[in-house]
């Protein structure tokens, strides 16, 4: 039951989020600060979400080193987490 | 493009079912929710059941960002009729907000601009809900010494990446990472909300001072 409440609070709220400014009258606009504030929202957001699984003393560390500056290099998803992986693997093995 | 959503769609797809989400209830949160990184969390935590309301909190917090989408698409569809508003904020993702902006910010005046996002956006989705289906089927038949589950992050840290454009926004993710790295003690990943906070502020900071 639960799980079916949360499924309904996740899918209201995130099309709330995509519809805001799509349904609101055209005069309607955010504030500039909050505007200025939202920019960071996915830096910050995406990064707290993958820092603790990196951030950890073994050799998931190193793999997420060599994600970043794969991703930094080439910006492809796939070759991002395909280079994470095998790093990953390569230092366990060698740790 | 593909290349990218596929992987993300499949390991989204075992993580919800790895936490314990009865696949229907997993399909059905990939078509009406249809936002990656917010289910993904969600499912992690389901798995250290949190109560629903933080659950619902975090997803508002993550998926944020569409509110900037739906600011900035407004621009190109605010004479459009309903329906197909509805469609454009249903279709809103990452990668055909991405499309849209490349095809059409220098050229606002193109026609066939909802013909375009619906096209990309319709791709998209497909293959994602396939992706997460794969994912959903595949379930517990992934070994676990592959690991896979480190390819979620690792998702996260490609959409991260080239978003740090200038100093304000490596510092936004610096310090929301900062956060975490310390606040790991506090209860449910409210930490994920302290860093966003942190991470907004120090973006703010940083941009002021230039």
């Amino acid at each position: 039951m639960t799980l079916w409440l949360i499924l309904l609070g996740m899918a209201l709220v995130t099309f709330a989020l995509r519809a805001a400014f799509l349904l609101l009258p055209p005069g309607v606009e955010l504030p500039a600060f909050f505007r200025r504030a939202l920019r960071y929202v996915p830096a910050a957001v995406l990064t707290a979400i993958w820092a603790p699984e990196v951030l950890v003393q073994n050799e998931q560390l190193p793999a997420g080193a060599v994600a970043i500056a794969v991703a930094w290099r080439w910006r492809t998803t796939f070759a991002t987490i395909i280079a994470g992986l095998l790093a990953l693997h390569l230092f366990a093995w060698l740790m | 493009m593909l290349l990218g959503i596929i992987p993300f769609g499949v390991i989204t797809g075992v993580a919800m079912v790895a936490s314990g989400i009865p696949p229907l209830a997993a399909m059905l949160m990939s078509v009406f929710v249809f936002a990656g990184a917010s289910m993904v969390a969600s499912a992690q935590l389901l798995a250290s059941s949190a109560p629903a309301l933080l659950i619902v909190l975090t997803t508002l917090v993550i998926n944020l960002r569409f509110m900037m989408y739906s600011a900035s698409l407004r621009l190109h569809f605010a004479d459009a009729p309903l329906r197909q508003r509805l469609a454009v904020a249903y279709l809103t993702a990452d990668n055909v907000y991405g499309l849209m902006l490349s095809r059409f910010s220098d050229h606002p005046d193109d026609p066939g601009k909802f013909d375009y996002f619906l096209g990309a956006g319709l791709v998209v989705w497909a293959a994602w809900q396939a992706a997460v289906l794969a994912g959903v089927l595949i379930g517990a038949g992934v070994p676990a010494e592959w690991r896979l589950e480190f390819a979620a992050p690792l998702a996260f840290i490609a959409m991260t990446i080239p978003l740090l454009r200038d100093r304000a926004m490596v510092a936004a993710a610096v310090a929301a990472g900062a956060v975490i790295a310390v606040s790991s003690d506090i209860p449910l990943k409210l930490n994920i909300v302290l860093a966003a906070a942190v991470g907004i502020a120090a973006g703010l900071f940083c941009e002021k001072k230039k």
